[in-house]
This record gives C-alpha cells, structure tokens and sequence, in this order.
C-alpha cells in the first residue's frame, strides 16, 4: 500500500504477539491488494486472469463494499477504471477495510484501547488513558505542522481524502476530470473501509459531498473548500475537542431564549 | 410587538440552523470546554422574505457568512442579551444572542444538553445540516493525525526514532 501504519495500543495487559499478528495481517493485505505486484490477487482479477467466481472471500467482501458506495454515490467512487484497458483500484477502500479487520483482530486478543494510523486513516477504541477520549488531528491544508480541527473519538474512524501531499490522485471517475472544489474532506464514522470511500467520493462530489454523508447514517464530514472555508455536517460539531458535550443543533428548543433575549433588545 | 418581527425571529432561527457554525479555538485546546461559542449569522434573504417554517435542510452547503442588517432585523437594538434558561427534555438550553449594528451578529450558547447522545439523536433527526466557517489553524496536542498521506522514508524513520527514545 506504499504507506506507513501505526499501531499504537495502550492495554498494558495485551500480549505482543497480537500486535505482530496485525502487523503481518498487514503485509499479507498489501500482497494480496496490492495495485503494484503484478501476481496479487488485485492484479490477476484487474487484468482478467482471475474470474470474479474465483476470488477470495476478502476480495469478495471489499468488491461489495466498493459496489455499494459506486451506487450510493452515483458513481462518483468507482474501483473500476472504466477507460482501455479496464483497470480495478479498489485502495480507497482497502487501507479502511483493512484497519477495521486489523482492530476485530485486537478486539478478538482483548485490546480494548488503541490507535491504528494507516497513512492517515485513523481507527480509534476506547480511550489513550483513562478518562480522555482519543483526539485525532485533522491536518491543515496550507501548515502541515497545524491541525485545522481536533476531533474527540472513542469508538471511531476518521479518514481524509485531499490532494495535498501527493498531488491531485484522485479523479472524478465519470469525466475524469480532478474535483476542484475542495482542498480535503474528512469522514467520521463507524467503519473506516466506510469513511474511507466515503471521503472519496465526497472529495470528487465537492462541496455537495459534505451533505451527501450526511445522509449517511451515522457519518459526519468535515470539508475544506479551496476558498479557506470550512463545510461541515451539524452532527460533526459535537465530535470536535472544542465542542461542549453535546453542544449541537439544539436550535429549535434554543427558539424560545432567543426569542426571551430578542425581547428585551426591542425592550 | 408586531407580529411580522415574529416572523422574522422565526426565519432567523432557520437562518441559525442552516448557518450553526462553531469556532475553532484559536489557542490550544486542553480538553473540552464547558461552553461554546456558536457563531452564527442570519440570512438576509430569510429576513426580507419572513418565510414561516423552518427551510429544509439542503445538500448545498450555504456561503452565507457576513451578516447584513436587513430592514426587519434593524429594529434591534445594540448589545449583548441572554435569554431565559430554558428546559427540555434533553436538558436547559440558554443563549446569549449579540446584536451589532443593528443586526444578529452572534448566538452564544449560555447552557447547552450536555448529554452527547440524545444530541446526537437530535442532530440525526434533523439530517444533514451543514455549518460554515472560516478556516482556522490551531496548535493542539493530538494523538494521531488524519489527512496526511505519509509516504516519505524520512516520516517513518522519525517515527522510529521517537518510538526508540520512548522506549529509552
């Protein structure tokens, strides 16, 4: 996957091995998925030596997973290049995919607060110590050493698509075109192979992106748009570090203070 | 009081709905804070028009973001007011709204639910409405980082080299 991924556990009772079993969980992933070996199983599939009855259950899972959110999106993720020759590219989805497997199996070994970073996908579980949550940075476009916001996670994935460090390598899969609306989107969420597709679809959706996850049940967004401003889904308010717990759209029982306050200014 | 300036109340609340922003500190953060800020900004045009109902939340983030004293909101005098404490079911909410020039230059939340989960209900019932803001940079102590693609040899090494001094 051509990416660096850390694995940052905090459960002092949680034997070592489990944390090498991921790491070669790891390494088995980026063998099988990988776009670059011509012999994985992604390149055998890709280049029709494999047919789609033969492939692995794992493939088959991420295959699904890449066929939903092509629908979902209305083709604005697609793992297929549909261009001559036809090419699949389903790494939006593997990174996320694979992480979310990497912490079943942390889970299945009794860890129960980590951290998982791959190439700044991030899975989190319960807490890096006791009573705090797990803060995750969202990097800033412009300063790669500030965060543009700070997002309190638990039991959470956070991934960021943008095209600001290897250049514009996402297109737009029905024109292809390069999405010039937005600098970076994140994607909160339960499942990070989820906000990882997601994040790129809403990258190439633009602005509109933000609020097609937000129709996604239990994802929130966060996007940049290439004019410095921030577009992001109510419910992502309350996942910040900076948010009071649980201060969100509360507006419509707000109604009857502003209106109480509105009195007196027309006193 | 007029029932029009109800009506207009009524659409700046759409408008604050559509337009719930929240700031990003500008210092760094060391937890969360027991109230924020909640910057918002009514729309002009929700004004003039003194539509009733809440608008639909749309999937087209709105760019909204500097107010302009409108003719209805103009009737409001200067200056900083709270509102009363009020109860819901989720818990009080209480708001300070700031009125400059004029015009609903601010709505700060005085007491918000401080039940996470129930606003999250809240906030999924409502669907996916959107806030916009002003990008800002922050320096704050973080535990990983999302939306950097690392490739670089160099960052893995750096990596390294800080895991071996912790475990030092």
């Amino acid at each position: 996957m051509g990416t660096v991924i850390s694995v940052d556990v905090r459960d002092a009772s949680l034997d070592p091995d489990s944390i090498d079993r991921v790491m070669s969980w790891f390494h088995d992933v980026d063998e099988r998925f990988s776009t670059y070996r011509g012999q994985s199983e992604v390149c055998r599939l890709s280049a029709g030596e494999l047919r789609r009855d033969d492939i692995s259950t794992d493939m088959r899972q991420v295959l699904a997973l890449c066929d939903e959110v092509h629908r979902e999106s209305n083709g604005a993720f697609d793992a297929w290049h549909r261009g001559e020759p036809v090419r699949l590219d389903p790494s939006a989805v593997v990174k996320g995919w694979s992480v979310d497997r990497a912490a079943a199996l942390l889970d299945a070994a009794g860890g129960r607060n980590f951290c998982i970073n791959a190439g700044g996908d991030v899975l989190t579980r319960g807490q890096p110590e006791p009573g705090r949550s797990w803060r995750v940075g969202v990097r800033h476009p412009h300063q790669g050493d500030k965060v543009a916001v700070v997002i309190r996670s638990v039991d959470n994935a956070v991934a960021t698509s943008g095209a600001y460090e290897r250049g514009a390598h996402i297109v737009d899969p029905r024109t292809g075109e390069t999405p010039s609306e937005l600098l970076s989107i994140t994607v909160v969420g339960p499942s990070l192979a989820r906000a990882d597709a997601y994040s790129t679809a809403a990258y190439v959706l633009g602005r509109a992106g933000v609020g097609w996850v937000g129709e996604r049940s239990g994802y929130d967004a966060y996007g940049i748009t290439v004019h410095n401003r921030v577009v992001s889904t109510s419910g992502f308010a309350i996942r910040t570090a900076d948010a009071a717990s649980g201060a969100t759209d509360t507006s419509d029982d707000a109604a009857p203070s502003v209106q109480a306050a509105l009195d007196q200014a027309q006193g | 009081m007029p029932a029009r300036a109800t009506v207009a109340i009524i659409a700046t609340i759409a408008g604050i709905v559509l337009l719930f922003s929240f700031q990003t500190p500008d210092i760094t953060a060391t937890g969360p804070q027991r109230s924020s800020s909640v910057r918002s900004s009514p729309q002009p045009s929700a004004l003039a028009q003194g539509a009733g109902p809440a608008p639909t939340p749309s999937n087209q983030p709105s760019t909204t973001a500097t107010p302009t004293p409108s003719a209805a909101a103009s009737r409001f005098k200067d200056g900083r007011y709270t509102g009363g404490d009020i109860t819901t079911r989720y818990g009080d909410v209480q708001v300070r709204v700031v009125v400059s020039r004029g015009a609903i230059s601010d709505v700060q939340s005085v007491t918000l639910p401080s039940d996470r989960q129930r606003s999250a209900e809240i906030s999924q019932e409502a669907g996916p409405m959107l806030h916009d803001e002003v990008l800002q940079a922050q320096s704050a102590e973080i535990d990983s980082l999302s939306g950097a693609t690392y490739t670089s040899d160099a960052y893995a090494q750096s990596v390294q080299s800080a895991l071996d001094q912790a475990h030092a």
